[in-house]
């Protein structure tokens, strides 16, 4: 039989166990990311505005640009920003 | 500066000791100085898969009383006098170590050795927290598996939140991902996760395939670390980490299941 199974084994591959262990990894380890690192969703729009304003005033790129929130013990939180100034001579 | 690297997992069962050995052997036969230290204080067993087990007189733990010097609680391996085992203790608690005292090891270590392979014990707890604090590079050993696969991501991030590195705001640990047990047989056939697909799942580089191969139990009965059994797929594979790991690029082998003739697999061979 092991004949037959050579030729009919292809069809029923369709769905193996396989990729029903990688959808599920996908969704689960995709699901702690977020509880692990929760940022605020206003975090990616407030960047992009930061930077706008600074660009007015001096040249930033996007790598010496950085911005963190940081939860500390207790209630307290920290906005950080950390911006890299290259070449004074340049900003106008 | 020496390079710590710490092999870690989240789970249990992977491969984390046989794959410091067989790297940390590896590094020393290529002439590194090497020290490989057990983190898994209270079941130590680096020593018995270097076949270091009857020499073993002090501990880490000794050094961190100062009950010992490093010197006396290094063992010197009898195969490649470049390489030194800091056991674990098998009898204390896990609270006897703590960043500073680890750090004052470490930083003595890093003044003889190129190398520091730290062997963590799994978990997440403090005691694998401690073995990752320090680490310059991650090796992350991980089975085709959903739980391991899930736990390395776990351990994926702590090396970024709870590290030297993450707290002091410097350059991240450098991730590796060690895939171990596998079996190209199996993931041909859909029953097992490929390299692909854990490569997707935890998107860190890749540094070496394992086959799954009866040369590692052999290899661990006898304490003679399974890079030593040069034609065996799974030494061949650790080898090929080593090399990596110095720098070289090397093309990944024992991915694909060895071909079975068209006769044995019509008449079911």
């Amino acid at each position: 039989m092991a004949l037959l199974d050579y030729f009919t084994r292809k069809k029923e591959k369709q769905v193996t166990t396989a990729s029903k262990a990688k959808e599920r990894l996908q969704i689960i380890v995709a699901h702690e990311r977020n509880s692990r690192n929760k940022q605020p969703d206003y975090l990616p729009q407030l960047t992009q505005d930061i930077l706008q304003v600074l660009r007015k005033y001096i040249k930033v790129s996007d790598e010496s640009f950085s911005i963190n929130l940081d939860k500390k013990e207790g209630d307290l939180n920290v906005l950080e920003l950390n911006i890299e100034l290259h070449d004074e001579n340049n900003a106008n | 500066m020496a390079r710590v690297i710490v092999v870690t997992s989240g789970k249990g069962g992977v491969g984390k000791t046989t794959s410091s050995a067989a790297i940390g052997l590896g590094l020393a036969l290529k002439g590194n100085k090497v020290v490989l230290i057990d983190f898994d204080i209270g079941l130590r067993n680096l020593d018995l898969i270097m076949g270091c087990e009857r020499r073993v007189v002090y501990d880490f733990v000794n050094v961190i009383n100062g009950e010992a010097t490093l010197n006396q609680a290094l063992i010197k391996d009898k195969r490649v006098s470049s390489l030194s085992i800091l056991p674990a203790s098998q009898t204390r608690d896990k609270d006897a170590l703590n960043k500073e005292n680890v750090g004052k090891v470490l930083e003595e270590l890093g003044k003889s050795y190129d190398f520091i392979v730290c062997d963590s014990p799994a978990g997440i707890e403090a005691g694998a927290m401690m073995a990752l604090y320090y680490a310059d590079e991650a090796i992350v050993t991980t089975n085709p598996e959903v739980s391991s696969v899930r736990d390395s991501d776990r351990i994926l991030g702590m090396l970024a939140s709870r590290s030297r590195r993450a707290e002091l705001g410097l350059e991240p640990i450098k991730e590796h991902l060690l895939l171990t047990r596998y079996s190209p047989k199996r993931v041909e056939e859909g029953e097992m996760l490929s390299v692909e697909d854990v490569e997707d799942i935890l998107s860190i580089p890749l540094l070496g395939v394992i086959p799954e191969s009866q040369a590692v139990l052999k290899a661990s009965n006898a304490g003679e670390p399974v890079i030593l059994d040069t034609m065996s797929d799974a030494g061949k594979a650790y080898q090929d980490v080593v090399d990596r790991l110095l720098g070289e690029t090397i093309d990944f082998r024992f991915l694909v299941a060895e071909k079975k003739g068209i006769f044995s697999r019509m008449f079911g061979g």
